[in-house]
């Protein structure tokens, strides 16, 4: 198939269409407006759902609500307004409801900035809402995976009754690349009929979905159970990535836009005789904890260098779980939307390299 | 073959399309494109730019500081950005707008007057497309043939009109180069 030059935002839009997207709720922030933008043209032309809700909170609410009547439901933001939805994510756990959440990232915290950013990693793989719950978490660093991972996702979710999320930082969103639309694996999707609020249709009973448990008992049974489905979740769905690992004494951990900023810095560090990887998560969660503890135990692996746009740095926490002391870790963040260049990262890594020798 | 293009004006004069016109061109003659935009506040009335890589190999970063070429179509654009560019790389400057010279002695500059020729074919908003012309001349990227396709499905059904127009400045553009 031929391919087409497609805007990142526009692009996954158009691949939740494509993906038998039903109803989609959003409210625009930058740099995420083209979703909702492009979502008001095209849905209506294929007879689907398009609302520009009155605020975040009204959005996940509606997802709740079309997702719950068994349609697949979608809503994007940028990182306050996906704040903003914790709650609504917390229920849609909660009541076992599917949906595809997108976050198109910028700098925090509170307004931060427009510009890109990495700082909601904690939010989408610790959960910014109450309760213990996991969500799958895709990251894609190029818009081919961007338009492959949105579609994936509805059927992430339906599989496992759980919201799906697909987090990228604001470049993503913005820059073009090219892309084929092509097929997705095909999963076994259960059917809705045993919990979608669809009516009677002859049986008994009406579904009813819902989180509250006000029997502790029964909330630890329903927990139990979730936490069951996370396991198979942590077991099915991770996934990464290992470029020029092989023989790599340097290994940089990234994610989205400063891990293809790596690539571009392997290239400049090889051509100088620095041997460097990269290991890029593209699940978030589950994270490939265990793929980078065997990375790190190599004898040629001498130390890991995190990357990420957050000044604290909150992917390296995943990083320690996975290095388990190893081998030693340092990092480089930019932060307020700033994005690192190849050139600090060169720097970096040449003093991981110093400080290891 | 890697180029790392900075087009940058003020919002309006076209510096994004030109832009996507290379990174189509390119992607059209299978080349790894990717085209980045600044996006912000200097949208409004200020300066908006993007970066553009077109390369044989795939691409990592779409985003540098330095460039093989600059494409500068107001002076701010030029102030920021001249500094960035590589050593033997390129400036293509829209000298209707800058009144000023390049000021690096290793760069080649040239100097297109580019709303005095889109003026003179008839249609000041085709400054851009004779910026195209300028740039493909000087530093063959792509084919002119690609562009030239391009542009006619670009303006495809009631913008016809719109082709022999663009083409033209184009072609005047190119002719800029010796």
């Amino acid at each position: 198939m031929a391919k087409e030059l497609w805007k990142g935002n526009e692009a996954i839009a158009e691949a939740a269409i494509r993906a038998g997207c039903d109803c989609y709720f959003g409210y625009p922030i930058t740099p995420q407006s083209e979703v909702p933008e492009y979502m008001s043209a095209h849905m209506p032309k294929h007879g689907r759902i398009f609302v520009q809700a009155e605020s975040e909170l009204a959005a996940i609410n509606m997802v709740y609500g079309a997702a719950g009547c068994g349609m697949r439901a979608m809503t994007s933001s940028s990182s306050p307004g996906i704040s903003l939805k914790q709650e609504g994510i917390s229920y849609l756990i909660g009541s076992e409801i599917p949906a595809v959440i997108v976050n198109c990232m910028r700098g925090g915290p509170g307004l931060g900035t427009i510009q890109p950013g990495q700082s909601d990693y904690y939010q989408a793989t610790r959960g910014g809402g109450n309760g213990d719950y996991r969500t799958v978490v895709l990251s894609p660093a190029n818009i081919q995976e961007a338009v492959d991972y949105v579609q994936e996702a509805f059927d992430i979710a339906d599989q496992y009754r759980n919201p799906v999320m697909v987090v990228m930082d604001g470049m993503i969103g913005q820059m073009m690349e090219p892309i084929e639309w092509r097929e997705i694996p095909k999963r076994n999707l259960p059917s809705k009929d045993s919990w979608a609020t669809t009516g009677r249709k002859g049986r008994a009973e009406h579904n009813t979905l819902n989180s509250l448990y006000i029997e502790p008992e029964l909330c630890d049974v329903h927990n139990q159970n979730l936490s069951r489905k996370f396991a198979e979740m942590e077991k099915n769905e991770v996934r990464w990535e290992e470029i020029r690992c092989d023989d790599a004494e340097i290994v940089i951990t990234a994610y989205g836009t400063p891990a293809r900023i790596a690539l571009t810095a392997i290239e400049v560090l090889r051509s100088e005789g620095i041997k460097v990887g990269l290991f890029r998560p593209i699940t978030l969660w589950p994270f490939p904890e265990k793929a980078l503890h065997e990375l790190a135990g190599k004898d040629h692996v001498k130390a890991i260098l995190d990357v990420e746009m957050s000044s604290t740095g909150q992917m390296i926490d995943d990083i320690r779980l996975g290095v388990e002391g190893q081998k030693p870790i340092s990092f480089l963040g930019r932060a307020g939307g700033v994005i690192p260049t190849v050139e600090e990262m060169v720097e970096a890594v040449k003093n991981t390299l110093k400080e290891v020798q | 073959m890697k180029k790392s293009i900075i087009i940058s004006g003020f919002g309006g004069q076209g510096a994004l399309a030109i832009g996507k016109n290379l990174a189509e061109a390119g992607m059209t003659e299978g080349l790894y494109v990717t085209w980045a935009p600044s996006y912000g506040p200097e949208m409004r009335g200020g300066t908006a730019n993007c970066s553009v890589v077109l390369s044989d190999e795939p691409i990592g970063s779409p985003v540098f500081n330095t460039s093989t070429e600059l494409i500068a179509l107001n002076e701010p654009s030029l102030a920021k950005f001249e500094s960035g560019v590589l050593p033997g790389g390129t400036v293509f400057v829209n000298s209707n707008v800058i009144s000023e010279k390049i000021h690096r002695d290793d760069l080649t500059a040239y100097y297109i007057p580019c709303n005095t020729i889109a003026l003179e074919i008839g249609n000041e908003k085709v400054a851009n497309m004779v910026m195209l012309g300028a740039y493909v001349a000087a530093t063959g990227a792509v084919k002119p043939e690609t562009i030239e396709t391009m542009i006619q499905e670009m303006f495809a059904g009631a913008k016809a009109k719109f082709i022999p127009l663009n083409i033209e400045a184009f072609h005047r553009g190119m002719a800029c180069i010796g």
